[in-house]
């Protein structure tokens, strides 16, 4: 019940704020504001309910019946993996209903504006709560329509572009996928219920699931997204509007990885497998182009959504080695490319803001202007590319190290190739988001910008950012608050796939 | 021996004995000839003044029609058979009227506003209409390709005439002569198409025919021949590719009430005919319908979408679009032979994706007229900027035009995964092959109906006029059924996938 309240408190405050006039946008702010918290408190509800000493089970069900006629139900469910993401898709959501308070973009319509953003919630919430393929389904093409409006009315110049093209791509991936969960229900006993498929759909023949992998494996990869079918990604990014790319970053992003751990994997092992060796090339393919891409970047939104490619590229790789070592990295990952991500996109989007650009040539000093905000960057900027200490690093140095041990039965060679490559890209990180903070941050304003007032960072940018500010900082400092939730999850996840023995061997001999 | 057998159905005939006839399963039609009756004698009596009386006696009419529907689904045996077969009411007939009689009522109300203000005829107008639905109610229970024939001409000749209502426009002059040689055409191929059959099998029951089909003896070329002639024919009816070509004109010229109801009655009329030879007739003869089929689902599918990508006005682009969709519902039919388990969840699909199709296309034409009425275009350029002075109904189409491409949470997702349960289900790799050609397709046609939203959303007004629009109660009640059912249906899918379930034809 408290679940479903989570999922559903969302569209029906879209529907409250529908009658809401227009004229009163005090009224519909503040009205979206307490969907939006109402929503993380029963989260954090559902947080303190939370069994720890059983993440691996799902709590807080509800199984009701919903479409008899082909045997789909309501489903629902969280565990260990669920859980953090299902919290950071309701944090994300209010802060960006904070952050957009005084600056919605053009052409302005908060209620639209915000309808749309509660809208995206549901889906988002829905999609890590859904323990039925079809309810998956419906949630996982949810957040799209949201999405391509938020992009082609309140995007930059080229946003109608932009919107389509990340439309027509997601939905390509997921008819795909559409007809590998109609599959999985023929194949697999007639159900679409996640944890009866878990036990049948082991069962099926080898080359069946690959075949049906490959249908699943199209539709996460686009949403991912993995290399080369991420071209969507920085278009999107780049016309989308401060807060979409914000929500598009810090959860959207996580819903296609989500689906290889939550479905792909466990239901299809043996195809896991031999996907295992294509995934875990495409994700440090990823890495380095992402951070090639980066380098060749003029527009800081643009070179974030590059670096968006290759960290999803390091959660890929995590993934693809079937370990239960590599699969919570990925999952640490996701939350750490979450926080970070999205504050540097909260950032561009400040900047923009004050400079009416996002061109890295035209900026520089931003400390000596807007030391705040200078530092911010700094500060992300370490974060994203892996310092220690802060959340950037558990999700990308574990996912390293776990390719030195895959699973048995993949080729430990060929991993271990995969891990020197991927340790490469983390120099590139290093080297592209450094230099972007060199050129942005440090020397002094450029002539245009000499003797304009920036003013540095404000009431409702500290209210948004502080949240994410210490989360970065505290799971970088105590990372066993996410891998103690998610590790016996994801080992029942990778028990599937023997790849639970092996983590434990790489844990004690690093 | 066929021209004995023949011969010998011909003098058991002769010693006529009046049929038994059940009157509560034809109360459906009984309470429609009298509403016939009744507009026709209204429009003779009424003076000029007191015509708007007409669409309310044909409105309630067509209510009055659903309460016998009703009461048939719940009391009394489940199937009613009648003059030896050739006219059953079951549930699938009940499921199919209801349908029509629906989509006659949505007609109505967007019709009503359009035909008081254009300089039209007004009584004939309400009689031709309900006696097109006449054609289609009897189609549900046509179980002989006789009565079949009777129920198509019923059905056809009037929405000749009102294809060519605005009679002063030369498209429309064009739509009505185009769609009727065509329709003519169609007509005449079927028809010898039927005869073959009958003289191979020497009866006219869907049943009977349906026996003598099954097994090897019935691998006749003359048979295979028939059967293609007659899919064909309707082929046209439902204007698939390559038989389509009527379709854009016809839908352009058309009034645009009218057209709604081409695209989605007249459709729905053409396939009710197919589903009931195909499973009862010709159920023994898959290896030809079934490829034809597939290869007529795909061109249609292929066709109607790469077409509309191209369309500038938006009527045409809703007819190219309306070809598309009846491709989907073609692909259950490619394989519905299969298995007898194929063949259930093929029927299954096909009348979900044709309840649904109503809903949705008849919401899309309604906001049609709606922003004609203020706009004067069909151009998609005059969408623009919708949003902005007409919020209302920018969100109706945005929800009609994403059902229509298929994106849950909305209905149109459902039909389409209920043809992909289809194809599935039959498991060759043929029938998979197929579905991968709709998935595409499916991406394909998302971006001519994201297009639209586009313009609706994205773009400014094009001559800067803000003036709200009014939008006559009729069609806003027109509007709030079909939204309902794409929205209602959309989040609880059971309703319409159980009636499709149960519609299971008798044999």
């Amino acid at each position: 019940m408290l679940l479903t309240a989570a999922i559903f408190l969302p569209v029906i405050g879209a529907a409250v704020i529908g009658v809401i006039p227009r004229a009163q946008e005090k009224a519909l702010k503040a009205a979206a504001l307490l969907i939006a918290l109402a929503t993380t408190a029963i989260g954090v509800v559902i947080t303190l309910g939370f069994d720890f000493g059983h993440t691996g089970r799902l709590q807080f069900t509800a199984n009701q019946r919903w479409i008899e006629v082909i045997n789909s139900r309501y489903h629902i469910g969280i565990d260990g993996i669920s859980l953090p993401l299902l919290l950071l898709s309701m944090v994300i959501t209010v802060l960006c209903v904070i952050y957009s308070w005084d600056h919605f973009p053009e052409p302005h319509n908060p209620k639209a504006f915000l309808i749309l953003m509660l809208l995206l919630e549901t889906g988002m919430n829905g999609t890590f709560a859904a323990q039925d393929l079809i309810l998956f389904f419906v949630f996982f093409e949810l957040v799209l329509l949201p999405m391509y409006f938020m992009i082609g009315v309140w995007g930059g110049p080229n946003r109608q572009y932009a919107a389509i093209k990340f439309f027509l791509f997601t939905l390509f991936g997921s008819a795909l996928m559409i007809l590998g969960f109609l599959a999985l229900y023929f194949k697999g006993g007639k159900t679409f219920d996640i944890q009866e498929l878990m036990v049948t759909g082991p069962l099926l023949g080898r080359s069946t699931q690959i075949l049906i992998f490959g249908g699943l494996f199209m539709g996460f990869a686009i949403k991912v997204p993995m290399f080369p079918f991420h071209t969507w990604l920085p278009d999107a990014h780049t016309e989308a509007p401060t807060v979409g790319s914000v929500i598009l970053a810090a959860v959207l992003l996580k819903l296609g990885v989500y689906g290889f751990i939550r479905i792909a994997i466990p239901i299809l092992p043996e195809a896991a497998k031999a996907w295992a060796p294509w995934i875990g090339g495409l994700a440090v393919i990823g890495i380095i182009y992402g951070a090639l891409g980066c380098l060749a970047q003029k527009d800081m939104k643009r070179l974030i959504a590059f670096s968006s490619v290759a960290h999803m590229g390091f959660v890929m790789l995590g993934v693809a080695t079937l370990t239960s070592f590599g699969i919570n990295a990925a999952v640490f990952g996701m939350v750490a490319h979450g926080l970070i991500t999205g504050m540097l996109f909260f950032i561009a989007g400040s900047i923009q803001e004050r400079f009416g650009t996002r061109e890295i040539a035209r900026l520089g000093g931003l400390l000596t202007q807007a030391p705040h905000l200078g530092w911010l960057l700094g500060f992300c900027a370490f974060a994203s590319l892996g310092l220690p200490g802060l959340a950037g690093f558990w999700g990308e140095f574990p996912a390293i190290l776990a390719a030195y041990q895959p699973a048995p039965g993949l080729n430990v060679g060929l991993f271990r190739a995969y891990m020197v490559v991927a340790a490469i890209g983390t120099v590139f990180a290093a080297g592209y988001l450094l230099w972007m903070l060199q050129r942005v941050a440090f020397g002094t304003a450029t002539a245009e910008f000499e003797h304009s007032h920036i003013h540095d960072v404000h009431g409702p940018e500290w209210l948004a950012w502080t949240p994410l500010l210490i989360g970065i900082l505290v799971f970088g400092l105590f990372p066993h608050l996410i891998f103690n939730v998610t590790d016996s999850a994801v080992n029942v996840i990778a028990s599937g796939v023997g790849g639970v023995a092996q983590a434990a061997a790489v844990v004690a001999h690093p | 021996m066929l021209l004995a057998q023949a011969a010998h159905h011909q003098v058991t005939q002769a010693g006529f004995t009046a049929p038994h006839l059940d009157y509560h399963a034809l109360a459906p039609e009984i309470v429609l000839s009298v509403v016939l009756a009744a507009v026709l004698l209204a429009d003779l009596v009424l003076d000029e003044s007191k015509k708007w009386v007409i669409p309310s006696i044909a409105s309630f009419g067509l209510l009055a029609t659903f309460i016998p529907i009703i009461t048939l689904a719940l009391y009394g045996d489940d199937v009613r058979s009648m003059v030896g077969g050739a006219y059953v009411v079951d549930n699938f007939a009940l499921v199919l009227k209801a349908l029509f009689i629906g989509v006659g009522y949505v007609v109505l109300l967007m019709s009503s506003t359009y035909v008081e203000e254009g300089d039209y005829y007004e009584g004939e107008y309400y009689f031709l209409l309900l006696a097109s639905i006449m054609g289609m109610i009897v189609m549900a229970s046509s179980r002989d390709l006789i009565t079949i024939f009777v129920a198509l001409e019923t059905l056809s000749i009037p929405a000749y005439i009102l294809a060519g209502w605005r009679k002063r426009d030369l498209k429309s002059n064009e739509a009505s002569l185009k769609y009727y040689l065509l329709g003519v055409l169609a007509s005449a191929v079927m028809l010898y198409g039927m005869s073959l059959i009958y003289g191979y099998t020497g009866t006219t029951i869907l049943a009977d025919i349906g026996t003598q089909l099954q097994g090897s003896a019935a691998h006749n070329p003359l048979v295979t021949f028939a059967i293609m002639f007659v899919i064909v024919g309707f082929a046209f009816k439902v204007s698939a590719v390559p038989f389509h070509s009527w379709a854009p004109d016809t839908y352009e010229g058309a009034p645009t009430p009218v057209t709604a109801f081409l695209s989605v009655a007249s459709k729905t009329g053409g396939f009710v005919a197919i589903f009931q030879l195909v499973f009862i007739g010709f159920l023994g003869r898959d290896d030809v319908w079934m490829p034809l089929f597939g290869v007529l689902a795909v061109l249609t599918m292929t066709v109607g979408n790469l077409v509309a990508l191209r369309q500038t006005n938006v009527v045409r682009l809703l007819a190219y679009s309306s070809i598309a969709q009846a491709g989907y519902i073609l692909v259950p039919l490619a394989v519905a032979g299969t298995s007898p388990d194929a063949a259930h969840s093929a029927l299954t699909a096909s009348i979900v994706y044709l309840l649904v199709y109503a809903g949705m296309n008849l919401g899309a034409f309604s906001i049609v007229l709606a922003v004609a009425r203020k706009t004067r275009s069909g151009e998609i350029s005059s969408f623009g900027g919708l949003f902005e002075y007409a919020p209302g109904l920018a969100v109706l189409m945005t929800i009609f035009l994403f059902s229509l491409a298929g994106i849950p949470p909305l209905a149109g997702a459902w039909a389409k995964i209920f043809v992909f349960r289809a194809v599935l289900d039959a498991g060759t790799p043929w029938a998979i092959a197929l579905g991968v050609v709709a998935a595409v397709n499916s991406v394909i046609a998302l971006f001519y109906y994201a297009n639209i939203a586009r313009q609706m959303w994205m773009s400014p007004v094009p001559d800067g006029d803000r003036t709200p629009i009014r939008v006559p109660t009729p069609l806003v009640t027109a509007l709030g059924i079909t939204v309902v059912v794409v929205v209602v249906v959309g989040i609880y899918p059971q309703l319409f996938g159980h009636l499709g379930d149960l519609a299971s034809l008798t044999r």
